[in-house]
């Protein structure tokens, strides 16, 4: 029962929105779509779905021409990024409304249904309409819905995007579990949190530009990024990179700093590069290091975390730092680059080495 | 604008309105005597009532019978109405929800044309509809008559219920055929019930419409199919008295009432709360 897409392509007018998707799709793995805004995930969940019209490739399903289903007998369910019900229905109708249209008895329905507004912590709220419901309580509605019937296929589209810090916490912790009813569909799930797709994801799937331009399993996608673009997709904060060259055995990062080269950057030829570092591994400096000098441009305080977003010479760099400090715009800092942990990059952008684990 | 303001001038609209209407009642209960007394509304206390005026127009005195009127007006007008909301809500949905059209020309341009039909004046299209219906053979037929009010009709639905349409997210519409629906199911199992209030208002203006219509009554229809606007009008003013006349008035707006207070329910019904946020 695979869901398989073969140079799948969709263009409106001039513009092209999917180009040359080629994927086999499994039934029981969680697949993770991970890209920017604008990269095409949701375009592609929506020709799955048959919302958007294929108009290049094939799409098979089980080995069969999915295309040529309409949307209502492909047997897909989709979570989108609002929380969508139908907002007539009570809690217990919305959720048995897709049983009903396959033709279940009333009690039958009501009875599976039952089962899995318990599972979604629903269970007191079942007269409830969609509008009397906080904006948690709509969206496990609405994911109640999509998991209630076996689907083919299990769309979800950003599914926590709307919700407040704290509940997107709560409900990613439990999806996995959640996502188990769904063991014989083929599952993608779209998102733009790296932390999401590592927690969740039996696959990773970058998009960019509406093409797939990396996929594996997300811890080796996330260890290894092919280019320029993935790291900046995985990595959030996004990666930074500064321009550096390897010669005489040492590692310049702009014209300023001058390293000793590195283990896993032994061998590699003197030339000009890219170098990337993940925000959680750079540091401020203290007395002594060699430093890259910078400005502080923005201070951001995310959960129980700081960014420090610090303007160099050499480009902008973001570290990352556990707890919340006080750093101000304008306060001059000194940032410790750890070589070690060098993501070296060709200059248009391809991956030449990755530190190890 | 300050509470007691406002209520002044809510006062003051409200017999605006219905001092009128209330004048016309009493008239129609009122003896020749009681009406030369001037403007009285207290029955019993400022007058004695009688019937002699409903007797009248109800053909129990003998002078007319406008109940026959009020039958045609009510077949015309129902099934006016009727086709008119739901052709036109169809219309209107599929304007909504799918791009038409041919070069720069698309749904907007059709919702005008559409509402631009109401721009001419009914006078201008009477010779036509005349040699149209007397061409089909339906000249003072009940059919006639309503294909010539619905093609009046409709256009008011299609304008009022795109709009409503449009107001109710699409991504409903996609759920529902996500969750095995086609789009004629999705339309009938989950916009249509959330179209209620949108279907309310469009019905009360054809209702209102049709049932008011009095020119082409006039024009097309002569014995057979006669209205109850025309068979009132009919009531020469100058020979029927006074009384009478407002019976007639009171009579022909009746329906209304009730209709109007019947859908009115629905028009607090519906919105979108919880279908997207």
């Amino acid at each position: 029962m695979n869901l398989y897409l073969e140079n799948a392509g969709v263009s409106q007018g001039k513009e092209v929105i999917l180009e040359g998707i080629t994927y086999d799709f499994e039934p029981g793995r969680i697949y993770v779509l991970m890209g920017r805004t604008s990269a095409g995930k949701t375009s592609l969940m929506r020709t799955i779905a048959g919302l958007i019209e294929l108009t290049q490739g094939k799409m098979l399903f089980d080995g069969k021409d999915f295309d040529a289903l309409p949307t209502w007998q492909r047997n897909t369910s989709m979570v989108y990024q609002q929380f969508i019900n139908y907002p007539n229905l009570t809690v217990l109708e919305n959720v048995t409304f897709p049983l009903r249209r396959s033709g279940m008895s009333r009690a039958l329905a009501e009875e599976t249904a039952h089962k899995l507004i318990d599972k979604v912590g629903l269970g007191d709220f079942l007269d409830r309409l969609p509008g009397k419901l906080s904006g948690g309580q709509q969206q496990r509605v609405a994911i109640a819905r999509a998991l209630i019937r076996n689907a083919n296929v299990l769309l979800l589209d950003e599914p926590l995007m709307n919700l407040d810090y704290k509940l997107r916490e709560q409900l990613r912790e439990e999806f996995r579990d959640l996502l188990t009813t769904a063991r014989n569909s083929v599952t993608i799930y779209a998102t733009t949190e790296p932390s999401e797709a590592l927690l969740i994801g039996d696959e990773l799937i970058i998009m960019h530009e509406g093409k797939v331009i990396q996929h594996g399993k997300p811890s080796a996608v996330f260890e290894h990024p092919n280019s320029v673009t993935v790291a900046k997709i995985v990595n959030d904060p996004p990666m930074s990179i500064l321009p550096a060259k390897i010669s005489d055995g040492m590692l310049c990062i702009g014209d300023l700093l001058r390293l000793r080269i590195p283990m896993h950057l032994v061998g590699i030829p003197d030339g000009v590069y890219q170098a990337g570092f993940r925000a959680s591994e750079l540091t401020i400096s203290t007395d002594g290091e060699v430093t890259e000098q910078g400005v502080v441009d923005l201070v951001e305080v995310a959960g129980s975390e700081t960014l420090i977003y610090v303007n160099t010479p050499t480009g902008e760099i973001v570290i990352q730092k556990e707890g919340i400090h006080g750093y101000h715009v304008g306060e001059k800092l000194g940032v410790s680059i750890p070589s070690a942990r060098t993501f070296l990059f060709n200059p248009s952008g391809e991956l030449v080495v990755a530190p190890g684990n | 604008m300050s509470k007691t303001l406002k209520y002044v001038f809510l006062s003051f609209w409200t017999l605006f309105v219905f001092v009128p209407l209330s004048w016309a009642l009493t008239t129609s209960f009122k003896t020749p005597d009681a009406v030369n007394q001037g403007a009285t509304f207290i029955p019993w206390v400022q007058f004695e009532p009688t019937v002699a005026g409903w007797q009248d127009i109800l053909g129990i005195s003998g002078y007319a019978n406008l109940i026959p009127n009020m039958v045609n007006s009510a077949i015309v007008t129902f099934f006016a109405s009727l086709i008119s909301v739901s052709l036109g809500g169809f219309a209107a949905y599929g304007l909504s929800r799918f791009r038409y059209g041919w070069k720069y020309y698309g749904n907007s341009d059709i919702i005008f044309f559409f509402i631009a039909q109401r721009i001419l004046p009914p006078v201008v299209l009477a010779i036509p509809f005349f040699l149209l219906l007397k061409g089909l053979n339906l000249l003072d037929t009940h059919l006639g008559l309503i294909l010539v009010l619905t093609s009046g009709l409709m256009p008011i639905v299609v304008w009022l219920m795109v709009d409503f349409f449009n107001q109710i997210p699409r991504e409903i519409d996609e759920m529902a055929m996500l969750e095995g629906c086609n789009p004629f199911q999705a339309f009938r199992r989950t916009i249509l019930p959330l179209s209620k209030p949108g279907i309310a208002i469009s019905a009360i203006f054809c209702v209102i419409f049709g049932w008011n219509d009095l020119f082409f009554s006039l024009v097309l229809t002569f014995t057979n199919v006669k209205t109850l606007p025309a068979a009132v009008v009919a009531l020469n003013g100058t020979v029927t008295p006074f009384w009478t006349l407002s019976a007639s008035a009171i009579f022909s707006i009746l329906p209304l009432i009730g209709f109007v207070f019947i859908v009115e329910r629905y028009l607090a019904k519906g919105g979108f709360s919880g279908a997207v946020r």
